[in-house]
C-alpha cells in the first residue's frame, strides 16, 4: 500500500502545461528524489500532493491516514513579524512543547526553541523548516529543494539529517533537488521529471538512462559526466528540452 | 456614566482600538497598509448611499466596504499590482463618494464628521453597534488565528496543513471591513487606517511572539485613545486626529526603543 498515489496527473496553469500524465507512487519507508531541469514542473508536482494546486487531469490520492510533513523551498517570514521558534513550530496549534524539544533534536537544532526566526542562519533556518514538518510525526515526508541557499557542507549535512530522520522514525521522503551528486547517493530511488515522467529507478538506473543524461548530459560535470553523450530526445509535449545545458555545475 | 459624552466617546474609542489591534497585526504583517485606507475611502461612498436610500450608516458603510474589498480580493493578481489596484479603486470610490454627496439635495451632511470622526458625539447606540462590532471582530480573528497566521507566513505551508489561504484571507477582509464601517463614527475615514497600523506597529519592537505583538497594539492603542481624548478635552483639540498623534508618539517611543535593544 503506497503513502501517496499519483495517477495521470496533469497541471495547468492557464493555458499553460507544466505536468502532464505523470504517474508515481511513494512507498513506505522510502527515500525518493524528483530531479529534472529549471521549470519541470517539480514543484508544480509537489504543491499538486499537498493540494495547493488542483490537477486539471489525474488524481493525487493519499492512504488512509498517512500523515505529510512539508518543508517548503523557502519561506520569508516579514521583519514586521515577531515570531519565536517554539511559537512557529506549534503553527497551527496543539502541539506540547515536548513534542517541540523532540522535533528540534531530532532535526539537529535542540537549542533554538527561544530563537527569534529572524536570526537564524540559513542552515538552522532549514532544519527549523523541517522540525516543524516531523512535528506529528509524519509518515511521509516531502521537501521542496529544502537545501537552497546552503553552501555544499550545509547541504550535505542536511541531508545526512534527512537520512538520520528516516532512520530512526521509518518515514518515507519524497524531494526535489537540484544537487545531483547528493541526491544519487542518499535517495532509494530517483525519477527523473521534465512536465512529464522521463525515467525513473534506482540512482544507477537513472544516472545511465538517455533521457536523464538528455537532460543534465554533459553539463553536469563530474561524477555523472562518465562520458560525453549526444542523445536526440525527443517527446511529444510542449517542453523544451535543455539539451546537453551547461547550466548545471557542481562545485 | 454612560450620560457622560466623555465616557462614551472614550469607551467607543477602546471598542475600535480593541478590534483594530488584532487585526492591524495582520494588516501590518500582510503588508495590506494600504488596504485598510481603500476600504475606508469606500465607505465615504457608503455614507453618501446610506443618506440617499435613508438606510443606516452602518449598513451602507459595511456594505460599500465589504464590496470593495471583495473585488480587490478577485482582482488582485489579474494583471495589477496591488498598490496600483488599491489606488484605483480607493480614490475613484472616494471620488464618486464625494460626488454623490453633492447630489443629496435637502439633507446637510457634515462630511468633515465623516472624514474625521465625531466620537464625542457617539450615542448609547453608537456604541452597541462599536462593540458589537468590535465583539465580532475579535471572535472572529480569535477563531481563525492560528489559520490566518500559518497563511500569513506561506500559503502552501497552509495548505499542507489543511488551511485554505485564500478563505482566511476572505475572512481577514471581512474582518477589515466591519472595523471600518464601526470606526467611521470614531475616527473618521481618514484615520481608520492610522488606528489599524500604527499601534500594531508600536507594538513590533516590544514583542517576540505574534500574540504578544497583538497585546501590545491593543495596550497602545487603548493608551492612545484615553490620553488623546484627554488631550483633546484639556487643549481643545480634534479629539480623532489627538488620539492618532498620542498612537504615533508612542511608535517613536518604540522605535528608539528598539535602536536601544537592537535584539528583539
Amino acid at each position: 500500500m503506497s503513502l501517496v498515489h499519483v495517477e495521470n496527473l496533469s497541471v495547468k496553469y492557464g493555458a499553460r502545461t507544466v505536468l502532464s500524465h505523470v504517474s508515481l507512487d511513494v512507498n513506505p519507508g522510502e527515500i525518493l528524489t524528483i530531479v529534472g531541469p529549471n521549470g519541470s514542473g517539480k514543484t508544480s508536482l509537489l504543491r499538486a500532493i499537498i493540494g495547493a494546486v488542483k490537477p486539471s487531469a489525474g488524481r493525487v490520492t493519499r492512504g488512509k491516514g498517512v500523515r505529510v510533513g512539508y518543508v517548503p523551498q523557502k519561506l520569508h517570514i516579514d521583519e514586521t513579524l515577531p515570531m519565536t521558534v517554539a511559537r512557529f513550530l506549534r503553527l497551527p496549534g496543539g502541539v506540547a512543547s515536548s513534542e517541540i524539544d523532540a522535533a528540534l533534536s531530532q532535526a539537529g537544532v535542540p537549542d533554538l526553541a527561544k530563537a527569534q526566526m529572524s536570526q537564524l542562519s540559513g542552515g538552522q533556518f532549514q532544519r527549523v523548516l523541517l522540525a516543524r514538518a516531523l512535528i506529528g510525526k509524519p509518515d511521509l515526508l516531502l521537501l521542496d529543494e529544502a537545501t537552497q541557499g546552503l553552501d555544499q557542507r550545509g547541504s550535505a549535512s542536511f541531508y545526512q539529517q534527512i537520512e538520520q530522520v528516516r532512520q530512526d522514525t521509518g518515514c518515507a521522503v519524497l524531494m526535489i533537488s537540484h544537487e545531483l551528486h547528493v541526491v544519487m547517493s542518499a535517495s532509494d530511488r530517483v525519477i527523473c521529471l521534465n512536465g512529464h515522467v522521463c525515467c525513473e529507478g534506482t540512482p544507477a538506473v537513472v544516472a545511465s538512462a538517455p533521457e536523464y543524461r538528455a537532460l543534465f548530459g554533459t553539463g553536469t560535470g563530474g561524477a555523472l559526466a562518465l562520458y560525453r553523450h549526444d542523445h536526440d530526445h525527443g517527446h511529444d509535449h510542449d517542453h523544451g528540452h535543455a539539451h546537453h545545458d551547461h547550466s548545471e555545475t557542481t562545485h | 456614566m454612560f450620560d457622560d459624552f466623555m465616557v462614551r466617546a472614550a469607551l467607543a474609542g477602546i471598542g475600535v482600538a480593541i478590534a483594530a489591534a488584532p487585526l492591524g497585526c495582520f494588516v501590518v504583517w500582510r503588508r495590506m497598509a494600504y488596504f485598510g485606507d481603500a476600504t475606508a475611502h469606500a465607505a465615504i461612498l457608503g455614507v453618501a448611499l446610506s443618506l440617499a436610500f435613508s438606510m443606516s450608516i452602518f449598513i451602507g458603510t459595511i456594505t460599500v466596504a465589504l464590496l470593495m474589498a471583495m473585488t480587490v480580493s478577485f482582482l488582485s493578481g489579474r494583471g495589477y499590482a496591488m498598490d496600483t489596484l488599491l489606488g484605483v479603486l480607493a480614490h475613484s470610490a472616494l471620488a464618486f463618494g464625494l460626488v454623490a454627496v453633492s447630489f443629496l439635495s435637502g439633507i446637510r451632511i457634515d462630511l468633515m464628521a465623516y472624514l474625521f470622526g465625531d466620537i464625542l458625539a457617539v450615542s448609547r447606540g453608537d456604541l452597541a453597534v462599536i462593540w458589537g462590532g468590535a465583539a465580532l471582530v475579535v471572535a472572529l480573528i480569535g477563531w481563525r488565528w492560528s489559520a490566518l497566521l500559518t497563511s500569513t507566513l506561506n500559503e502552501d505551508l497552509a495548505y499542507a496543513s489543511g488551511i485554505d489561504p485564500k478563505r482566511e484571507q476572505l475572512v481577514l477582509t471581512f474582518a477589515l471591513a466591519i472595523t471600518v464601517a464601526v470606526a467611521i463614527k470614531v475616527v473618521g475615514v481618514l484615520l481608520i487606517a492610522a488606528m489599524l497600523i500604527i499601534p500594531a506597529a508600536a507594538g513590533r519592537p516590544l514583542s517576540r511572539t505574534p500574540e504578544g505583538m497583538a497585546l501590545a497594539a491593543g495596550v497602545i492603542g487603548i493608551l492612545s485613545v484615553t490620553i488623546g481624548l484627554r488631550a483633546a478635552f484639556v487643549l481643545d483639540t480634534p479629539a480623532g486626529p489627538s488620539i492618532v498623534c498620542v498612537a504615533a508618539l508612542v511608535f517613536l517611543l518604540s522605535s528608539l526603543l528598539k535602536g536601544l535593544v537592537p535584539a528583539r
